[in-house]
């Protein structure tokens, strides 16, 4: 990205518009934007503990929140971008290593990544529903 | 810094302040360690909280955090989470964000969000525990 302040024109490395989409570069992308996410996850997160901590009150509206339908969806968003963004996150941690880094290696531990940000939150719904 | 005569950089470089921060080898490192523990962090949270709360109800609420184990674990995926998160944010102001009016507003409203839900979350665990 050019600086605002550079005076000069200078070359840029090429970007999205002139990459062929392969998954790779989509579990990058996916890792930015699941992590932005997972900000704003900790910001509910705090808020929801300083309501607890409030007082059955101040509580009952989160509940509300929590347990209509649209509070349901934004608790299985979260849990997918948790889960996508610890499984690519172990990817990376593999990849420090110099590890995987082997394209169709790369190639199946992303499609792996976001397989698994699709299970889990139904995996932790059968779990919470079915389960003991 | 400590031999300047080695330094990769040119004077001009120096001068005009652009360039690598130096100080982002010790995040990369913080980055990763911190990412091994919340990968053990986040998915202890996100299944016992979910089968623990599973009406989202005030009582279910502090029930969970009542317990002085699940009380410490969630002490340490605030503090653990929120510092892993600041770095990152921090990463993704730095990439995309050229005007450095706007640059420095973001990285200080960065350290400063962290440590407030910090603050605030943590009072509100021990609250639940040790208050009135």
């Amino acid at each position: 990205m050019a600086g605002a302040t550079r005076p000069e024109t200078r070359p840029v490395s090429p970007h999205l518009s002139i990459w062929r989409w392969h998954v790779t570069m989509l579990s990058s992308i996916l890792h930015r934007v699941t992590g932005v996410a997972l900000y704003g996850a900790a910001i509910l997160f705090a808020l929801w503990l300083m309501a607890a901590a409030a007082g059955p009150e101040i509580y009952a509206p989160v509940q509300q929140v929590l347990t209509s339908p649209l509070g349901g969806l934004a608790l299985y968003l979260i849990v997918a971008a948790l889960a996508y963004h610890l499984a690519n996150g172990i990817r990376h941690l593999v990849f420090d290593m110099g590890a995987g880094l082997q394209p169709s290696d790369a190639d199946t531990s992303a499609w792996f990544a976001i397989l698994f940000a699709i299970a889990a939150p139904i995996g932790l719904w059968a779990l919470v529903t079915f389960g003991a | 810094m400590s031999a300047p005569e080695r330094s990769m950089r040119t004077p001009l470089g120096k001068v005009r302040h652009h360039g690598a921060g130096h100080g982002g080898t010790g995040h990369f490192i913080a980055a990763r360690v911190t990412s091994i523990a919340l990968a053990i962090l986040a998915p202890w949270f996100a299944v016992s909280a979910a089968l623990a709360i599973r009406d989202g109800s005030y009582l279910g609420a502090i029930d969970f955090l009542s317990n002085p184990f699940n009380a410490v674990g969630v002490i340490l995926l605030l503090s653990v989470g929120l510092y892993h998160m600041s770095i990152g944010m921090q990463e993704v102001i730095l990439d995309y964000i050229a005007r450095p009016i706007t640059k420095m507003v973001l990285l200080i409203l960065n350290a400063f969000i962290p440590f407030a839900l910090a603050a605030g979350a943590i009072f509100a665990v021990l609250l639940v525990n040790f208050g009135a």
